[in-house]
């Protein structure tokens, strides 16, 4: 099989050589799945959220609580046609400008649907500010990016597509390149029937937006250990767990005040002051796009549903491990703050000795929250042609890039 | 009649006049009194005031179910509530527990037994987290001594229909009493002391009555936090750095504070050095507070006995006094609406803390108020206000009604309804929330497709149900099926039920 180097080439070059190439020849052969992905029930033609936590109500709607309270308000409703193309869309590197990397670089499913890096990399090799968040659950969030400046999924995917330094492309070179795909326009018709009537008609930018939602929404992990003790079933966890889970929810490690269940996120912003790698500059979080500057060094509380699969933590990633990024909080109001910061410091981030035990017990209960049931499945070929490159991350890079280089 | 007694008051005052005027004397002080009785107190929770109106006040009680379980001294209390099922009532006897325990089943009662004065005691040591954690709903906490935890006495997270009466907290970390997230409950007849934060702290809750407690040493008597319809009444709350609190605190997820009454409570000598936690939002109250409301709306504040409070007896500001705190541009920081109906006070503000101190030297004072509005609201209402020494009340105006007696409670007239709805379809819930991880319809995922198991089982729910919690490895190209034990059999069968409908 050829492979062409996808940095030789340009986009729109590259996908018509591939797609003409003998190898590629089934690309067009690429049909949309009419099932929705699990965790969805079909309804005339859309897939609707089920979950055993539709079962219990929350107070105010709000989505946070304790064992038994129901989800905050979620996204739900695209077809299993666009929900799958999104798919198809995610895993091609043809929707980046140099073909180099695809969305699933930084968000791999093999990873927690993140990249194993303190602060993730693109298309132009320098690190970037953050590290990639995790996707699992992303139908509950209200807000993303860590400082909370996108209000919608289809707000968030345009720093990533057109940033200089991630996917680098363009609306007008991306519309450009998924047109010149024969597979792509197939594809787009299949989960656009009614816009696609016309012979002329041509994929547009907002169904591109739509797709990438559509996937990314489906991605639900609520069926982990703990949730099977939250339904009811005490044996779920293990005595050092429960009491982990005692620790956690308890008022002196207080971590169930901002990573509320049932999605271990109250999705607030909190200052709390924990430390950014050695060399660079202190972080000011989401004090800039919320235009408040009392949240200076704040980002948004990140769920801690499959945690452990997203080391390294924070939002540039400083802590390798779990044990380290839980060892924060009992290090000390404020006592990672660079000096000269005025942070106002959340009130739940106290002194509460926690003893190494209970660190211990804490790892051990954060794990029990890790639920891969509804993984999707790669696609095997991408109708670009084109191979998928997100498994590619070299390990060396890897090391310079994670927090484990330089965490003490 | 009105009409008449008004000319006739007329001519009575005109006629006076003429009499003093005539004997060179100063004009007696005429009061004039309304002869119109005001409007009934209304309230955003008025459907469930007036339901509750009807039937019992506070008639909320735990389900039992006859199951009774003793632990005695010597034994774990945490055995018990594992052994109990929803129903269970446990009676602990006399003696000393060493442990934490936490009730994540429904409709239980956690009740000691005292016998000559002498408590179950749960004992921290100063080692141990909470005491008593809850997360079922009609969690029932009485009759416990609770002393030396680091984190809470009793600590609920979201339970519905809780009561927690009765109970003795002395010298127990963060908070003594902490109904979180949770929709209608008691909190009465507690003794609680020596609490760094707050000894009964109400936080983003909803139809709350605390009621009959004594709150004293502590940095905050009673706080009500992000909460709606909360009654807190016939408390006696003294010697704590402020007595009772209503606000919002920001950058929580549940935004609001409203339809909080303050009433008949006793709100004396609140002059206790402030020893809260750095850091945390009472950290900021002024020694010598009475009341204090921040941010919270439609606070009635009424009938209550305020006095001695060395800073101010009544306090309604907004988020300026949590310096310490990031701004939360999603929640609403003025008190809106504040309501002050006939309180007693007295020998408030005779020495007031250093920050108070500061702002009054600015308006040439010393002595702190009775009533201060740091905001100055325009939406505020006042009944005789001449009788009290207030600041920042200017545009406040007369009440339109005297009295919040036609609310009894704010508890609900029926508990809120059991967590399993009958109109949810549990079987599908289970069937496309677990299932479907490996189950498709017509196509093959990790295991086979529920067409083929519908073709095996046909009329047999039950079998599937059974063989889904010991599964057997069966086919040579499928991996062995994870056992299903962990939903309970009820819930497998309505699985299995929606799993042989399905017909896409």
């Amino acid at each position: 099989m050829t492979v062409l180097s996808p940095r030789l080439c340009s986009v729109m070059l590259c996908a018509l050589l591939m797609v003409g190439l003998p190898g590629h020849a089934n690309a067009t052969e690429i049909e949309l799945s009419g099932d929705c992905p699990p965790g969805f029930q079909l309804v005339s033609g859309r897939c609707e959220l089920r979950s055993l936590y539709q079962m219990y109500p929350s107070l105010e709607d709000a989505g946070v609580g304790g064992l038994k309270t129901g989800l905050p308000a979620y996204r739900d409703g695209y077809s299993p046609q666009q929900i799958d193309l999104g798919r198809y869309l995610f895993f091609d590197p043809v929707l980046s400008a140099d073909g180099s990397v695809s969305c699933a670089s930084c968000h791999q499913p093999d990873r927690g649907f993140s990249d194993g890096r303190g602060r993730s990399v693109g298309a132009s090799g320098k690190p970037l500010l953050r590290s990639a968040p995790t996707l699992w659950n992303l139908a509950f969030q209200q807000r993303f990016f860590w400082d909370a400046r996108a209000n919608s999924l289809e707000e968030q995917m345009l720093g990533p597509l057109y940033d200089e330094n991630e996917m680098a492309n363009t609306p007008e070179g991306l519309l450009r390149t998924l047109n010149g795909i024969p597979a792509y326009r197939k594809l787009f018709s299949q989960a656009w029937p009614e816009d696609f009537r016309l012979a002329d008609a041509t994929i547009r930018i907002d169904q591109v937006y739509t797709a990438l939602a559509a996937f990314e929404l489906s991605l639900i992990s609520l069926n982990s250990r703990y949730d099977q003790y939250a339904h009811g079933y005490a044996d779920a966890l293990t005595q050092p767990e429960k009491e982990g889970m005692n620790v956690f929810r308890s008022f002196v490690a207080r971590c169930a005040e901002c990573h509320t269940p049932p999605l271990f996120t109250n999705q607030q912003i909190a200052v709390i002051g924990t430390p950014d790698p050695q060399g660079m500059d202190f972080d000011p979080g989401a004090a800039g796009p919320l235009k408040e500057p009392t949240l200076r060094g704040g980002f948004k509380v990140p769920s801690l549903r499959n945690i452990a699969l997203t080391a390294p933590y924070m939002h540039s990633g400083r802590f390798a491990t779990l044990r380290e990024a839980v060892a924060f909080y009992t290090g000390g109001r404020g006592h990672a703050v660079p000096p000269g910061e005025n942070l106002k410091i959340h009130w739940h981030i106290w002194e509460p000795n926690l003893s190494d035990e209970e660190l211990d017990r804490l790892v051990d209960f954060l794990q029990t929250l890790t639920d891969e049931s509804f993984k999707p499945s790669e696609p095997a070929e991408l109708p670009s042609g084109m191979p998928a490159v997100h498994n590619e991350i070299d390990q060396q890079d890897l090391t310079t890039f994670n927090g484990a280089a330089d965490h003490e | 009649m009105n009409k008449i007694a008004i000319i006739v008051g007329a001519a009575v005052v005109l006629a006076g006049g003429y009499y003093l005027g005539k004997m060179g004397q100063q004009p007696a002080t005429v009061i004039k009194v309304g002869s119109e009785s005001k409007a009934a107190f209304t309230s955003t929770g008025a459907e469930e005031v007036a339901a509750a109106a009807a039937g019992v006040v506070r008639s909320l009680a735990t389900p039992t179910s006859g199951e009774l379980i003793v632990v005695k001294d010597g034994e774990s209390i945490q055995d018990a509530v594992v052994a109990a099922s929803p129903g269970a009532v446990i009676k602990v006897m006399p003696g000393t527990y060493k442990e934490t325990v936490y009730i994540d089943k429904d409709n239980i009662t956690l009740s000691g037994v005292i016998e000559q004065g002498k408590y179950p005691v749960l004992e921290g040591e100063g080692l141990r987290n909470d005491a008593v954690l809850y997360s079922g709903n009609g969690v029932t906490v009485e009759n416990l001594y609770i002393t030396h935890y680091k984190g809470n006495g009793v600590m609920g997270q979201a339970g519905n229909n809780f009561i927690i009466r009765n109970n003795y907290i002395v010298d127990t970390g963060v908070y003594g009493i902490f109904p979180q997230l949770g929709k209608n409950g008691i909190v009465s007849h507690n003794i609680v002391s020596g609490i760094e934060d707050a000894g009964i702290y109400v936080g983003m809750s909803d139809n709350v009555d605390v009621v009959f407690n004594q709150v004293f040493d502590s940095v905050a008597g009673i706080e009500i936090e992000n909460s709606r319809h909360a009654l807190v009444e016939s408390n006696f709350v003294y010697n704590n750095t402020g007595g009772i609190l209503a606000f919002i605190t920001p950058g929580l997820p549940i935004k609001t504070c409203g339809d909080v009454l303050i009433r008949n409570n006793f709100v004396v000598d609140n002059n206790h050095d402030n020893f809260a936690i750095p850091g945390s939002l009472v950290s900021n109250i002024p020694h010598g507070t009475g009341v204090l409301v921040m941010a919270c709306d439609d606070v009635v504040v009424e009938g209550n006995i305020i006095t001695g409070n060395n800073s101010v007896g009544i306090t309604f500001t907004d988020f300026s006094l949590a310096g310490n705190a990031a701004n939360d541009p999603d929640s609403e920081p003025n008190p809106n609406r504040p309501r002050i109906l006939n309180n007693i006070m007295q020998d408030n503000g005779k020495d007031p803390a250093p920050a108070v101190r500061a702002v009054l030297a600015a308006m040439l004072e010393t002595t702190g108020p009775d009533i201060v509005d740091t905001v100055g609201m325009d939406d505020g209402c006042i009944l005789n206000p001449e009788r009290f020494r207030t600041i920042g009340l200017g545009k406040y105006t007369d009440c339109e009604f005297s009295t919040t007696a036609n609310v009894a409670s704010y508890t609900l007239p029926e508990p809120v309804p059991a967590r399993s709805m009958e109109d949810v379809d549990k079987g599908r819930l289970v069937y496309y929330g677990v299932c479907a991880g490996c189950h498709a319809y017509g196509s093959r995922m990790i295991g086979p497709p529920t067409q083929i198991i519908q073709a095996l089982y046909m009329d047999n729910p039950e079998g599937i149900a059974e063989y889904a919690a010991n599964p057997v490895k069966k086919r040579e190209d499928y991996p062995q099926m994870p056992p299903q034990s962990h939903l309970d059999d009820e819930t497998r069968l309505a699985a299995a039920r929606f799993m042989l409908k399905l017909t896409q």
